[in-house]
């Protein structure tokens, strides 16, 4: 089982990858709105490649008011 | 008629099996032009050739399946009509909507929906009809109407409870989250997963494995496993009705429309 830096990084990993920023500009405490640019329908793209990856089921409003990638990682720690 | 090409959807028939695209942008958003539309291919499902055996619905946008009823049209004509008349063009729209849902839903051939990404509300709905879901692994399912002050109004809760257990129809009404097609499958909605992009590649070889059947079987052990559920259908449009007249509905569409966000109804 992963512990939340290994989750985080992982997460930063994962968003680098598939929206092609470069993984060295993404840290934990960042506004990945702001960070990815992206809006809620790629957000839920996110989502839905994070609970893949992860194997876990993250009920949207689990998500609700999460913005940072660290309480993002937290979310998801707490499913594994 | 073994082709159409519309405004937001459009068929072709290819050895024996019907494609049904749907592409209307920004969502196949389902409004008063794709009923017209799906309309069209309830007349076709009710005239089939003793040659045609599977009919595959999917979507051509990367947004994904459809995200439901279009809302805004809903809003704009609620705006220029009186309550009373908001209610009766409301109900018009639901019965024509169940009659094209229920065509497909008894069609006498075998039907898949090939989902991918957004499968929102009224495209759950749809893809709700058909006999087999064939999901993208990014698909994604919900019903958001409670946020609008509404049930889904498209036949899908007597759909869902058809095939699933009523503990997960419930999560999925009642707190409005989505899940995704791994959870889906886990279920029991969705019987094939995909890789990203294969949906309408699985399904269209599901209907070739459907051609070495004879029609007339699958038509009968169809009718055989899987009912129209049609008191709940017709308690679903009531209900619907019901709810419709209160004021957080229109104040819910107001919500909605004036967003921004590509997924208002998301949280």
């Amino acid at each position: 089982m992963s512990n939340l830096q290994e989750t985080t990084e992982q997460i930063l990993t994962l968003a680098a990858q598939h929206f092609k920023v470069p993984r060295e500009r993404l840290s934990p405490d960042d506004d990945f709105f702001k960070k990815l640019g992206i809006n809620s329908l790629q957000t839920l793209d996110l989502l839905t490649r994070l609970e893949n990856h992860f194997q876990v089921e993250l009920p949207d409003y689990e998500l609700q008011g999460v913005s940072d990638f660290r309480t993002l990682a937290e979310r998801i720690q707490a499913r594994l | 008629m073994k082709e159409f090409y519309g405004k937001t959807l459009s068929w072709t028939t290819t050895e024996g099996v019907i494609e049904v695209a749907l592409h209307r942008e920004p969502g196949n958003e389902i409004g008063s032009e794709t009923l017209l539309e799906l309309e069209r291919l309830g007349v076709l499902l009710a005239s089939l050739d003793e040659t045609t055996h599977a009919l595959i619905i999917y979507s051509t946008l990367p947004a994904g399946f459809c995200a439901g009823a279009d809302l805004r049209e809903l809003y704009e004509r609620m705006q220029a009509l009186s309550p009373e008349r908001r209610l009766d063009g409301v109900r018009d729209f639901l019965e024509r909507i169940h009659r094209v849902m229920n065509a497909i839903d008894a069609a006498p051939i075998t039907t898949i929906a090939a989902v991918h990404g957004v499968t929102f509300g009224g495209g759950f709905e749809l893809a709700l009809t058909c006999d087999i879901i064939i999901a993208d692994k990014m698909a994604r399912f919900c019903f958001p109407e409670l946020r609008l002050g509404l049930i889904p109004g498209f036949g899908g809760i007597p759909r869902l409870k058809r095939d699933l257990g009523n503990a997960v129809v419930r999560d999925l009404l009642l707190t409005g989250r989505s899940f995704n097609a791994a959870k889906a499958q886990s279920v029991g909605l969705v019987s094939q997963v995909t890789g990203e992009g294969e949906a309408l590649n699985v399904a269209r070889s599901t209907a070739a494995q459907l051609a070495k059947f004879d029609r007339e079987t699958a038509t009968v052990a169809k009718r055989f496993i899987k009912h129209i559920p049609e008191a709940e259908l017709r308690h679903e449009i009531e209900t619907f009705c019901e709810l419709f007249v209160r004021p957080e509905v229109e104040a819910g569409l107001k919500k909605f429309v004036e967003s921004t966000d590509a997924l208002p109804y998301l949280p």
